[in-house]
């Protein structure tokens, strides 16, 4: 690991006039990933700077029924929150579905937001790989890429996003924060956050240097609606989407669907927002032959490898399961 | 001494100790633990936060240790194996460690430290009613760890592997404690 300076800012502007100072500077939360991918020697900052005190730290509902939650708030808080619980139950079960408690104990919402690929070939640095070593090439499309993605993929990364936290929260219309370098914040919905790879696989999100994120912003929920968060992966517990969807769903009182909002994980470079799916499915009944029509539309533009096919069948499975879910009473099926 | 901004001094208390010691910033928690300290209960498995050999409690929480930055832990309290019978007030075994050797809850042993402090992380995070993905009311939550059953325990113990395979006494001896008084003991 390169060695490097450690600076613990105590407010957002010392941290920014840090990162400015120092080009290979790098923000530190809860480290999970960061100091991970330092010992594999991925990633390489001269200087982390730890944002952890710097009070982002707390999660505020507000009256009308929307809620921010600060940028250093450990996924474990969030997820067991009881307002959280009870306004976006979707959003705990999703960070309760990644990674292990021990893990989520340390993990912050900003870190998981940027956590990177688990590409095999991305976290092993005598292999070559665009994302890590640009024009190097991408061993992933002719070789392992069963874990990988299916949408939104170019010639140069065919890698998935690997998150569960980010697919509830793209189907909960979230917001990022930012802090700009010279102090100026904006917000931006979380879907723009990440860009696809194109022939700039390295570039990931629109984060400027020094940009810092700090908080993540829920409108309420839609009146009436219900949510849910289901992942499918190689074993039960403590491990990363093969394909997961979060979907929230409100129906008339004759069944029709009046609005849906459905977000896919493991099939893109980002979390996947299905908007041609809901657009079909609007005013339908949530039958499978509508599901299968609906995703079979949202799916037209995708580009499996033979190894992750079978992610296209799986993610039409598993939206059918989610919204039956969430329109037949558990005694019903 | 600190030659460099590469280095740095790090106060911790732990095991109820206050302990100062000179880390290169590199060091993680778990390495500084076992290298630096002499305190080797903590075990390094993976190194990379997949077998949860390294997990201790920190601030209260329980983290894996091989990606805590020993530096970046500064200031902050840590409760390794070699502390958790200090948790109940002295005696030679926290009741969950009496409950590992009477459950056969290990073969070697090299997960155990891990499992002991992720078991008692997970009782606490019980105890605040939070729920797990297996909780089948998210909103409702968990009535304190006295009401886990083995599904809950297998799931909120699932980043502790143990290639042994005890996992049965381990959540046998989890659930004991756990009903017992909710492992505050
Ligand atoms: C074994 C293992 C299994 C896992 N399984 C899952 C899983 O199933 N599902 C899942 O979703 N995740 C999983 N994870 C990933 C885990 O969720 C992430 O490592 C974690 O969420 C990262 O958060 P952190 O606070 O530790 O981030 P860090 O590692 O501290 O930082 C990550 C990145 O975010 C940047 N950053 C942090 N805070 C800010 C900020 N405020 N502003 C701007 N940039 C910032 C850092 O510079 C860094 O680039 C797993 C991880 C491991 C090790
Ligand atoms: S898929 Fe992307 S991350 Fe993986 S090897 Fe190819 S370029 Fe690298
Ligand atoms: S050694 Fe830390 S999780 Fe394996
Ligand atoms: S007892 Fe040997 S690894 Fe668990």
């Amino acid at each position: 690991m390169r060695p490097f300076a450690y600076e613990r800012a105590e407010d957002p502007a010392e941290a920014a006039a840090l990162v400015a100072e120092r080009p290979d500077a790098a923000f530190l939360a809860g480290g999970t990933n960061l100091v991970d991918l330092m010992k594999l020697g991925v990633a390489g900052p001269g200087t982390l700077v730890d944002v952890r005190r710097l009070g982002y730290d707390r999660v505020e509902h507000r009256d009308d029924g929307g809620v921010l939650i600060g940028a250093t708030v450990k996924n474990s808080e969030l997820a067991g929150d009881p307002g959280i619980r009870r306004r976006f139950p979707a959003l705990s079960r999703a960070i309760l579905a990644g990674a292990s408690g021990q893990l989520r104990s340390a993990a912050t919402t900003a870190g998981n937001l940027l956590q990177r690929t688990r590409c095999v070939y991305f976290q092993d640095v005598t292999k070559p790989c665009n994302k890590r070593e640009p024009g190097s090439g991408c061993p992933a499309i002719g070789g392992s890429h069963r874990d990988l993605a299916v949408l939104g993929t170019s010639d140069h990364c065919v890698a998935t996003y690997p998150g569960d936290m980010a697919v509830a929260l793209a189907a909960l219309d979230a917001l990022v924060h930012v802090r700009g370098l010279d102090g100026e914040a904006r917000a931006l919905p979380l879907e723009d956050l990440y860009v696809l790879p194109g022939d700039t696989p390295h570039r990931e999100t629109v984060l400027e240097r020094g940009d810092l994120i700090t908080g993540v912003e829920l409108p309420a929920a839609p009146a009436g609606a219900a949510m849910h968060y289901r992942k499918v992966r190689d074993r039960w517990s403590y491990a990363f989407a093969l394909v997961s969807v979060a979907a929230v769903l409100r129906t008339a009182g004759d069944g029709t669907i009046d609005e849906v909002r459905l977000a896919l994980g493991g099939v893109a470079p980002r979390p996947w927002r299905a908007r041609t799916a809901e657009s079909e499915l609007i005013g339908k009944l949530p039958t499978p032959e509508n599901v299968q029509a609906a995703m079979g539309a949202e799916l037209a533009g995708a580009r499996p490898l033979p190894d992750n096919a079978f992610k296209l069948d799986l993610a039409t499975d598993l939206v059918g399961a989610v919204l039956r879910d969430l329109t037949e009473p558990e005694e019903d099926r | 001494m600190l030659q460099d901004d590469t280095r740095s001094e790090v106060s911790l208390r732990i095991n109820g100790v206050d302990r100062t010691v000179g880390v290169d910033n590199r060091a993680t928690l778990l390495d500084t633990l076992r290298e630096g300290l002499g305190l080797t209960g903590a075990k390094k498995g993976c190194d990379h936060g997949q077998c949860g050999a390294c997990t201790v409690l920190l601030d209260g929480r329980r983290v894996n240790s091989c990606l805590q930055l020993a530096v970046a832990a500064d200031g902050g309290e840590v409760v390794t194996i070699e502390g958790v019978a200090g948790l109940e007030g002295g005696g030679d075994l926290h009741a969950l460690q009496r409950a590992f050797l009477e459950h056969d809850a290990l073969q070697c042993g090299y997960c155990t430290p891990g499992q002991i402090c992720s078991a008692l992380g997970a009782m606490a995070e019980a105890e605040r009613g939070w729920p797990s993905h297996v909780t089948g009311d998210t909103s409702a939550g968990v009535a304190g760890a006295a009401s886990l059953d083995a599904y809950e325990v297998r799931e909120r113990m699932s980043g502790n592997i143990c290639r042994c395979g005890a996992y049965g006494g381990i959540v046998a001896a989890v659930l004991e404690v756990a009903e017992a008084d909710g492992g505050r003991s």
